[in-house]
């Protein structure tokens, strides 16, 4: 029988011991790791490599969905949570199944079963298209970025965000003292940051409102924190829409 | 009846049928006035003196306008004219009576729709506070914490079932005490305590040795009374920023103090990171509706402080002993 690892990621340790305890049923799953938050998921991930995830949405400091940003190819997840609001989300996130706190012994083997066919096939996974897109429409705005700086993941404020560029297949963060990448597209920030608080000015980048310190139209926007940013005709127009002028 | 009345007198039965059109109409009209007045001004029943007055002036116009009118059709004719002389009083009489029966019939009438109005608006607030409350009731019912305590019970009761029995118990009772319906409703301090630690209990099977709790409360303070299920919503909300704003252990402090037995003081501390707190959003759905409520029940804005200095956030309330 094909062997399969896993890492289990729950601030709940009760919680934990549930998927554990499941789990002995299959013999074939190796738990590599118990962790109680997201930043030792990253680590966990990185060190096994698992085949798959068991996830909680709710952890300290940061949630389930920003730990999976992080995590340059991730695993097959699971999510296990008491929320059902987030289903939509999980979907978007590619998540294999979704299991809703209480569940049961046949409903986590369902969820293994569906998991275990997946990885044993080389096909893709099912396409979530439909699902993603309704997520993407009804999804929140962001309230803070969480990024990778070397091993450490760090939690940004929206508020110190100075500008954001676009560079390849990643975002660049500039804040004060440091540049963050992210992969993400300018299309996700311009959709999930609050259009009067951050403008896009040009293809490739969006600025804060709160960081303009003066226009030189038509082709430049001088931040506060003196740098340059080029501006588009179209961005222009929306910076004048949204300062009114 | 008026003319034959008048016929009996030995009226000609045309002035008669006259004399009583020209009454008649005369008090339809003052019929409609009536109506029209009290539909736009309904006095309310302090005022129903004015009514008496007003009415009493009616019968008064009315009984002058219909006798000069008569008096003036039928100039020539004495012996009508005497009869007239005589009647007014009656006529009077006769006008004051039907002037005030139109106007109490309209003015209980009017007041009647306005009860039921009065009633309807009554109904409609009591159920804005019915479902104010039933608000309440799902926001302290945090679904949130419901499952993953079901989650952590299913676990237990694989494990070690003895405890998973204990937590149920511990979850029902709690949950007993937060469907109790009365908001006013106080109780010792004692009480609310007891079931505080039954919910601290809960939290604490939940996450393990990550939750401490400190409980100081002054001897003297146990039976001071506070509102139902105040202390919980602040606890929870403690809960949840200090366990998901930081990493490692979290300890919650509550303290209880009495100051001179007027003031029932309580304080909840956790510790949070200011640097990622702003982006929570200040202060949490859950102080905002204990302070709503201690407004509704102590007419005070002032009863909830807030406190932020190191890396502790802190809470304090104040109950007014009445």
């Amino acid at each position: 029988m094909k062997k399969y690892t896993c890492v289990i990621i729950d601030d709940e340790p009760l919680a934990r011991s549930l998927v554990i305890e499941y789990l002995q049923a299959f013999s074939n799953i190796e738990v590599m790791q118990e962790c109680s938050d997201g930043f030792e998921g990253v680590k966990a991930i990185a060190q096994h490599n698992p085949d798959m995830i068991f996830l909680d949405v709710q952890m300290p400091k940061i949630n389930g969905f920003e730990m999976l940003e992080l995590i340059e190819n991730p695993p097959a997840v699971i999510f296990t949570t008491a929320f059902d609001v987030y289903a939509m989300k999980a979907f978007e996130a590619n998540a294999l199944d979704y299991l809703l706190k209480p569940f049961s012994k046949e409903r986590f083997h369902k969820a293994i079963e569906k998991m275990m066919n997946q990885l044993g096939s080389s096909q893709d996974r099912p396409a979530y298209d439909a699902l993603v897109e309704a997520a993407n429409e009804q999804e929140e705005l962001l309230t803070r970025l969480v990024v990778k700086h070397h091993q450490a993941v760090v939690v940004l404020p929206l508020m110190d965000i100075q500008y954001l560029e676009a560079y390849g297949d990643y975002i660049k963060i500039h804040t004060a003292n440091q540049v963050y990448l992210k992969k993400k597209t300018m299309n996700y920030f311009e959709q999930h940051l609050n259009a009067k608080d951050f403008i896009r000015v040009h293809r490739s980048y969006i600025i804060p409102a709160k960081e303009i310190q003066k226009i030189d139209p038509p082709d430049f926007v001088i931040l506060r924190s003196g740098i340059k940013v080029p501006i588009s005709k179209t961005g222009y127009g929306k910076l004048k829409g949204v300062l009114g002028i | 009846m008026h003319i034959y009345l008048l016929v009996d007198f030995g009226i000609d039965p045309k002035i008669a049928v006259v004399d009583s059109f020209i009454t008649h109409f005369i008090f339809a009209l003052t019929s409609f006035i009536i109506y029209i007045t009290l539909k736009y001004y309904q006095p309310s029943k302090e005022n129903f003196f004015y009514i008496r007055i007003w009415a009493l002036l009616l019968a008064i116009g009315n009984t002058f306008v219909i006798v000069n009118a008569l008096q003036y059709i039928y100039v020539s004719d004495a012996s009508y004219q005497s009869l007239l002389d005589k009647s007014i009083p009656l006529r009077f009489c006769y006008q004051i009576l039907m002037v005030a029966t139109i106007t109490l019939i309209q003015w209980l009438g009017n007041y009647m729709l306005e009860q039921q109005g009065d009633g309807d608006r009554k109904q409609q607030s009591e159920s804005f506070t019915k479902e104010a409350e039933l608000y309440n009731l799902r926001q302290q019912l945090q679904p949130h914490f419901l499952f993953n305590s079901l989650n952590s019970i299913s676990s237990l009761a694989g494990s070690r079932p003895e405890e998973a029995r204990k937590m149920i118990q511990q979850l029902s009772e709690f949950l007993r005490h937060t469907l109790r319906k009365d908001e006013k409703q106080l109780i010792t301090l004692q009480d609310e305590l007891y079931q505080l630690n039954l919910y601290l209990e809960i939290e604490k099977v939940r996450f393990g040795n990550r939750l401490k709790s400190v409980v100081l409360v002054d001897e003297n303070c146990s039976q001071l009374l506070l509102p139902v299920l105040i202390l919980q919503p602040l606890v929870e909300n403690a809960i949840k920023f200090g366990l998901y704003d930081t990493l490692g252990e979290v300890e919650i402090v509550i303290q209880g103090k009495c100051m001179d037995r007027k003031w029932l003081q309580i304080s909840i501390s956790n510790p949070f990171d200011p640097s990622t707190h702003a982006q929570n959003s200040g202060t949490g759905f859950g102080i905002d509706s204990i302070k709503r409520r201690l407004y509704l029940l102590y007419a005070n804005n002032d009863l909830v402080q807030i406190e932020m200095k190191d890396n502790l956030f802190l809470v304090r309330i104040n109950i007014p002993q009445l």
